[in-house]
């Protein structure tokens, strides 16, 4: 018994030890205090060697830490505990992070570069005048695909997935949005559709789609496509460069009847504990040699216009990844359809999942 | 008296623990399963869990886990037997348990290298001329994987019930002029069920909540319950019907721990020690 008791002592001894060696270990290193800035972002989607270069020129230290969903990152920024600084959503998270009051508006006077970007990509619906977020990257979903494997189809239709030669082929996302927005679009429907026979319409035409499919994965869908396992894959078109940058035999394309547009825009959660620092971060990757040492290592398009100057024309004249306006006329940005809907669209890609097997 | 007092202090943690970790967790599931969106009262979660696809969803979770459950079985019996004749058996059984130290995650990825159209599996075919066949993404590569995975949790308590089985009962039974099946189906199997019983609890339970396997070496062609509670929390947000799920899985469990239960009159009763 008296062993027990000293060595629960000791324990609690080595905490509280701990505790403070950890408390003095923050305050050297800044962790929380003001000259951090905490950044939270999507992964391999930033050139590490622009956050060195940040911290050198701006004298703030850079806390990097990355998320794989929009949904999981308002999770943790509605829950608190980590000051974000930074944070990078998607177009419908930034109108459901408005709705719930999880933003800080952007001081545009300490963002002088911001007259680097294209307006095309300001004042957009989800967030006029650019109230709360900066244009980070934007691009599309698409088909990449690998003509070696195939007999000369070249995607410029969505109908071209369901051609019968291509069975156990295709890997499509793990989205719902984004499968069901392929039915939808294969049958000129908008991808933000709402109304109950045009997606039950879509989901019996994705049903019929199930012979050609391979799987729906995550992001293993690059090794898989890059290793030549499969012909055809439903992706993003960043993910489709990234593939392309490995595999040169791969393609991309945007089919015809319309696909998705989105943006990435970063902006300040009201979890911020350094705003100063968040302004002087946006800042710096708007600087046009910055966004395109960013954009080149990301393989995402740049909206920023004098960073596309400074960059290789032939990537940035590319019409499979930098679309021009008129193409982009073609194409939908995602609307927040609510929970309850996401519920639907989420209930009928179950229900084609489940038709798999 | 000192006694009494003294057990009271030590069953304190026990309770704390059973509150904090286990009775708060599922009187909150229970809780949320009857929450609606906007976090008001309703049994609409348990509706629509009996009139979707979520009643499917549950039979095939159960035919997948018991088809995992049977072939574990089917290897881990014969595996348990042979190791307890062997010289060394503590050590041939620590190799098999070693595998279960190494991240899921990871073992998991490895297949889909050696499941792949050019990994070991198709080149070996190949040398056979059979030409590509495609294995990952199959109910065979989900069901060869999730035995794999769970395979060393069948084996150890059937080991342990085959250790502890007195080999003269094996002998009175031949002296009796019983076949090797009837001391088998009579005696051995017999006085080791409740071995069996806990390996099936210990890979059936699981393998109907199993979820990234189903994603990674499945490609989502197989569903389970635990895949949907996921999809539900992080992609729909919808905490209730998530929870709904939860609480179907539970129930479900409860029964499977009934039915494969323990009780008195084991193997081990019977055994050296006694």
């Amino acid at each position: 018994m008296k062993e027990i008791t000293r060595s629960v002592i000791a324990i609690i001894l080595v905490c509280i030890a701990l505790f403070f060696v950890n408390d003095y270990l923050n305050k050297s290193s800044g962790n929380a205090s003001n000259d951090a800035v905490t950044i939270y972002n999507w992964g391999e989607y930033i050139d590490p060697e622009l956050l060195t270069q940040f911290e050198e020129e701006s004298g703030y230290r850079v806390v990097y830490e990355t998320f794989d969903s929009n949904e999981a990152m308002m999770t943790k920024i509605e829950q608190g505990g980590t000051s974000y600084d930074i944070a990078v959503p998607s177009e419908y998270a930034i109108e459901t992070m408005k709705e719930n009051d999880l933003l800080l508006p952007i001081d545009h006077s300490k963002i002088p570069n911001l007259t680097n970007v294209d307006p095309y990509f300001l004042d957009l619906s989800f967030d006029p005048k650019n109230k709360y977020s900066v244009p980070y990257f934007w691009g599309t979903v698409g088909i990449v695909y690998n003509p070696a494997l195939l007999d000369g189809q070249t995607f410029e239709s969505w109908e071209a997935l369901w051609d019968l030669s291509l069975k156990g082929q295709i890997l499509l996302v793990d989205g719902s949005r984004e499968v069901i927005g392929m039915g939808l679009n294969s049958l000129g429907y908008s991808l933000n559709s709402t109304d109950e026979n045009e997606l039950q319409e879509a989901l019996d035409k994705l049903n019929k789609l199930t012979p050609n499919v391979k799987a729906i994965i995550g992001d293993e869908v690059t090794q898989l496509m890059v290793n030549e396992e499969a012909a055809v894959a439903l992706t993003w078109s960043g993910q489709a460069a990234d593939m392309m940058w490995e595999n040169e035999e791969l393609d991309f394309s945007i089919p015809q009847e319309g696909s998705n547009l989105w943006f990435d825009n970063m902006v300040i959660p009201k979890t911020a504990a350094n705003v100063e620092g968040a302004h002087a971060f946006i800042n710096f990757m708007l600087g046009a040699e910055v966004a395109a040492q960013n954009a080149d290592y990301v393989g995402y398009s740049t909206p920023n216009v004098a960073a596309i100057d400074l960059m290789d024309e032939e990537v940035t004249s590319d019409e499979r990844f930098y679309p021009s306006e008129e193409l982009r006329d073609n194409l939908e940005v995602y609307n927040n359809l609510g929970l309850e809907m996401l519920g639907v669209y989420n209930e009928l890609f179950l229900e084609f999942k489940m038709g798999m097997n | 008296m000192q006694n009494k007092n003294s057990k009271s202090i030590y069953s304190v943690p026990y309770f704390v623990w059973i509150l904090l970790f286990v009775i708060a967790p599922i009187a909150l599931i229970a809780y949320y399963s009857f929450l609606d969106l906007s976090g008001n009262f309703t049994l609409d979660n348990y509706k629509n869990f009996f009139t979707s696809v979520y009643l499917k969803l549950t039979l095939s979770s159960f035919w997948y886990a018991f088809l995992i459950t049977l072939f574990s079985l089917i290897v881990a019996y014969p595996t348990a037997y042979f190791l307890t004749k062997t010289k060394h058996k503590q050590l041939w059984l620590l190799l098999i348990i070693i595998p279960s130290w190494i991240n899921l995650l990871l073992k998991t990825y490895a297949f889909i290298g050696i499941f792949g159209l050019s990994g070991p599996i198709n080149a070996f075919l190949q040398v056979f001329g059979i030409s590509e066949q495609q294995i990952l993404f199959t109910d065979f590569s989900f069901i060869f994987v999730s035995v794999y995975i769970f395979i060393p949790f069948m084996i150890l308590p059937i080991f342990n019930a085959l250790d502890k089985l007195n080999p003269s009962l094996i002998d009175a039974s031949k002296d009796l002029g019983a076949s090797n099946w009837t001391t088998f189906s009579k005696v051995i199997f017999p006085l080791t069920i409740n071995g069996v019983k806990a390996g099936v609890q210990a890979v059936f339970i699981p393998s109907l909540s199993l979820f990234m396997i189903t994603r990674l070496i499945a490609g989502n062609k197989v569903i389970t319950l635990g895949t949907a509670i996921e999809q539900q929390f992080l992609v729909t947000q919808n905490w209730g019907m998530g929870s709904t799920i939860a609480v179907f899985l539970i129930i479900f469990m409860v029964i499977i721990m009934i039915i494969t239960g323990q009780r008195e009159k084991g193997a081990t009763s019977y055994g050296k020690n006694k």
